[in-house]
């Protein structure tokens, strides 16, 4: 992407990012337990964004292959599970898309279960997942994963604790300030209201933008379930553009 | 037809990173910003701790930073083309079952400030835990850098010495080795910023 940000004679000018204000969950969350002892407990000190924070790794395509975006195809059977798309839309807040940039997701199986030594819920690995993937947006933001539905699964967070099913979902953007690693879930799912992780985030309406949809025009006939996920990063400041037409 | 969405867009919240980041983020040579054995290489190596002072074995510590002349591999320095040479400028490293993490890279140069004069010689630092529904930020200083850190407007903005020095890290014995250790919560909380 060409920059847009005007030379100035004498000094260094170049682009700063929004704040994001009320979106983000509160480090200090007591409902999730694990962040009792590990969330900060004095306030951050606020830093003018100077060149090492409006820059930020510009990588992945030279360690992202095809086949990285297909997480049912990488060992020698399929895996067990509901077969899905996910596909979306990375923009900033501006409605500028973000392209060529990194995403990096990973999801428990179809039972509930992670590919990880730390988990021990009863319950089944499936040799033909591993539930990791990546993948480049293209010159317009999209990207498009290939995946079987993850599977809730229970927690030690407090009594009866399931978590909803969802997909980690990690993104660079274009900056170091753009830098996200959030959650995405499905929607009507009944295991919300006591999910501490999904309710940490204050605003009702910002919970709602951590939810795909399904979405029947993404779905193929005879193969698989379609789910629109639009992902939003922060944006420069004073640098508001018009969204492109919806694909 | 929807209408089109209105400007500014809300933004994607946060969300933790869980137990288990190390099923889609670790790469083999995320902790190597450049090979081991490269001339002029430091490493910097850490605990990361929660408020108990117990270590974190399940983080994610990530870099980002200049290159040795100060200049970005990104188009977005108004100095113009940088030409770092294949600099990544990147790191990413989990934390072991004791806690540790380690990167190995170059000393950045320094870099212009915003307000004008300069930025001493530093590494921003993202911190991913489970238990941590946002990353934390901080930056690693350089010991040797004194003059640099002294007019450094980040760390002078950093008002108590105390709480400053967890931005600046440690000299260990052998040629570019420091330590630099993460503590999210307590009496030596490492300061973290809004950026």
């Amino acid at each position: 992407m060409a920059t847009d940000v005007p030379r100035a004679p004498g000094r260094l000018v170049f682009p700063s990012y929004q704040r994001p204000a009320g979106v983000h969950p509160p480090l200090a969350s007591p409902a999730y337990r694990s962040s009792v002892l590990r969330a900060p407990q004095r306030p951050p000190v606020p830093l003018a964004q100077g060149l090492t924070e409006v820059t930020g790794p510009l990588l992945g395509a030279e360690r992202v292959t095809a086949a990285d975006a297909d997480l049912t195809t990488r060992h020698h059977g399929q895996p067990l599970g509901e077969r899905i798309i996910l596909t979306g839309r990375v923009v900033d807040s501006g409605g500028r898309p973000v392209p060529d940039t990194l995403i990096e997701i990973w999801q428990a199986n179809a039972s509930g279960r992670y590919a990880h030594g730390v988990d021990d819920h009863d319950a089944p690995l499936d040799p033909n997942f591993d539930g990791a993937g990546r993948c480049m947006t293209d010159s317009a933001g999209w990207y498009r994963f290939v995946t079987i539905k993850p599977g809730a699964y229970p927690w030690k967070n407090h009594l009866n604790a399931w978590r909803p099913a969802h997909v980690h979902f990690s993104l660079f953007g274009r900056a170091f300030t753009q830098r996200l690693i959030t959650q995405m879930y499905f929607p009507g799912d009944q295991l919300f209201a006591q999910d501490p992780i999904f309710n940490s985030v204050p605003d009702p309406m910002a919970r709602e933008r951590m939810i795909a949809r399904f979405d029947l025009a993404v779905t193929q006939p005879e193969w698989a379930l379609g789910y629109r996920w639009d992902i939003v990063l922060r944006g420069r400041e004073g640098s508001v553009f018009e969204p492109e037409e919806d694909r | 037809m929807s209408l089109p969405p209105s400007l500014p867009l809300a933004l994607t919240p946060s969300q933790t990173v869980g137990p288990f980041l190390a099923i889609g983020l670790p790469w083999p040579d995320g902790p190597f910003v450049v090979p081991e054995g490269t001339p002029g290489a430091i490493t910097i190596s850490g605990l990361v701790r929660d408020g108990a002072g117990k270590p974190v074995p399940d983080a994610l510590v990530e870099t980002w930073q200049a290159a040795p002349d100060g200049s970005f591999a990104h188009p977005d320095d108004p100095r113009g083309p940088a030409d770092p040479a294949g600099f990544r400028g990147f790191g990413r490293c989990p934390t072991d079952t004791s806690g540790r993490y380690r990167i190995v890279t170059l000393r950045p140069g320094a870099v212009p400030a915003p307000g004008g004069g300069a930025e001493a010689p530093h590494l921003d630092v993202s911190v991913f835990a489970r238990g941590l529904l946002d990353r934390v930020v901080t930056r690693i200083y350089f010991p040797d850098e004194e003059a640099a850190n002294g007019t450094d407007p980040v760390l002078a903005a950093v008002l108590a010495d105390d709480r400053r020095a967890t931005l600046i890290a440690v000299a260990e014995p052998g040629p570019g080795a420091f330590r630099f250790d993460i503590r999210l919560q307590g009496g030596r909380e490492t300061v973290f910023f809004d950026v």
